[in-house]
């Protein structure tokens, strides 16, 4: 079953074409990964997912419903590239915050901070965060609520490699919990932690499928030249 | 509307101010230099001091709620916590009912300082109630919260919103009756100020001088200009941008 569709979608923003004829279907509870270069459309495509994007043509479905209903944003978690939070607050209060404006919390404060790493950082405000512990609370303010699907845009950009592969091991777990899991990135080999992968390039999908199916079509053992090879082949 | 995320959205705002004591205390010492130097200015002509220093204490609130409305509304716009917040299930009317909260309680504790200062150590004489001042002033701070939410949607920067000033309430603040009365203008220019919110805020806080007039009119006036202007201002929060 697919929880997300999108049928040729285009979009344009000031006259420019960013999303060219894009259709997609988003396999349930698996994480996906949408991997491109930086300008790829990566992230217009999130944005459009979660109703923030206003499209030019062609439709999204997400759950059944179109995208942006009001019935999806307690079932839609995002967090956005540049970190959204409050740099005003601390970490407890910016979860707190989030975590209130859901009817049901599937993970309490404690356990979030626990999960992301910033239980000692919990009483510093966001402000004096490191780029990494920013980013790892943007992503915690993403855990609130019980949603079924998680978008996460570039969350593992700057994070040292230990960090990184832990919240991996966070995502799969999530995703065994049932969750459907879209993580966008710029780096090639974090295609290895995702199930389904779309390749993106200059707003076109370059290609789809899993690791294994990618690395046979092109003959190649890593995801950059893979990449390379898919590019020239066009 | 749901009031467990209004009131959640109304204590973040509160947590975010308290994390910043020292614009919460320039919120108090402000006024209270500006009403000192006046005091002094106007120190052989204490009758102009009692005139002017009453309508300032209209005019503080909306002033101060003006620029933090506009530069925090502004700030959830380009950090993306607006949408962020557009994403989730709260609503336009919490998300802005929630600010009307955090900064009508903010002004309220402002609005006891600064008219307590002025009534005590300036000797502000009022026949009216302090109370009716200090109701005043809380509608003069909403009103700023109003106009400064409108205007935010049309500033990328904080630079360009705090530029808004004085295009937007300094014309106000001209035509209120503050400098000359509104019944000595020209008529094109009395018509103009009985369309403007800020006249009657101050007509309202005279009226509490006098203690002889009722301010229900004015209150009235007031309030629904609020309503106008938040209601034109929720619509300059878009779920969906280019």
């Amino acid at each position: 079953m697919s929880t997300i569709t999108l049928s040729a979608l285009n979009i344009e923003k000031e006259k420019n074409e960013i999303l060219h004829s894009i259709s997609l279907e988003f396999p349930e509870g698996k994480i996906i990964g949408l991997l491109g270069p930086s300008g790829s459309g990566k992230t217009t495509i999130l944005r459009s997912i979660v109703g923030l994007q206003r499209i030019t043509s062609g439709s999204i479905s997400v759950l059944n419903q179109p995208a942006g209903s009001k019935a999806l944003r307690s079932q839609i978690a995002y967090s956005t590239q540049s970190a959204s939070v409050y740099g005003d607050l601390t970490c407890t209060e910016n979860i707190r915050f989030f975590a209130s404006l859901f009817k049901e919390n599937e993970l309490s404060v404690t356990e979030i901070l626990e999960l992301v790493q910033l239980t000692k950082n919990r009483k510093q405000l966001a402000q004096t965060l490191s780029g990494g512990e920013r980013s790892r609370l943007a992503l915690a303010t993403a855990l609130v609520g019980n949603p079924k699907i998680i978008i996460l845009d570039e969350p593992t950009v700057g994070l040292d490699p230990v960090l990184r592969e832990e919240l991996w091991g966070l995502f799969r777990r999530l995703c065994e919990k049932g969750k459907t899991l879209v993580v966008s990135s710029h780096v090639m080999e974090e295609a290895e932690n995702c199930d389904h992968l779309i390749l993106l390039r200059d707003g076109k999908i370059l290609a789809e499928g899993t690791v294994s199916e990618l690395k046979k079509i092109t003959g190649k053992s890593d995801m950059d030249s893979v990449f390379i090879t898919l590019v020239r082949g066009k | 509307m749901n009031l467990h995320r209004l009131l959640a959205n109304s204590r973040r705002v509160l947590q975010q101010l308290r994390h910043d004591p020292r614009s919460m205390a320039l919120m108090v010492f402000a006024p209270v230099l500006l009403l000192t130097i006046l005091k002094y200015v106007y120190y052989r002509q204490p009758e102009v001091f009692q005139n002017v220093a009453v309508s300032m204490l209209g005019v503080f609130p909306m002033l101060v709620m003006f620029l933090i409305t506009s530069v925090s509304t502004l700030r959830e716009r380009t950090s993306g916590t607006l949408e962020r917040l557009m994403v989730s299930p709260i609503s336009k009317v919490e998300f802005i009912g929630g600010y009307a909260i955090a900064f009508g309680f903010a002004s309220f504790i402002q609005a006891i300082l600064v008219s307590s200062f002025a009534i005590g150590p300036l000797g502000l004489r009022i026949q009216g109630s302090q109370l009716a001042l200090i109701w005043v002033a809380i509608l003069d701070a909403l009103l700023g919260l109003a106009i400064g939410l409108f205007v935010s949607s049309f500033a990328k920067t904080e630079f360009q919103a705090i530029q808004f000033l004085p295009v937007v309430l300094l014309p106000q603040l001209l035509l209120s009756g503050l400098l000359v009365p509104r019944s000595q203008m020209p008529r094109t220019l009395s018509d103009l100020s009985n369309a403007l919110p800020l006249s009657y805020a101050i007509d309202a806080t005279r009226k509490v001088a006098m203690g002889s007039e009722s301010i229900v009119h004015d209150s009235l006036v007031i309030v629904a200009f609020l309503f106008g202007l938040l209601l034109v201002g929720s619509l300059t929060l878009h779920r969906r941008t280019r």
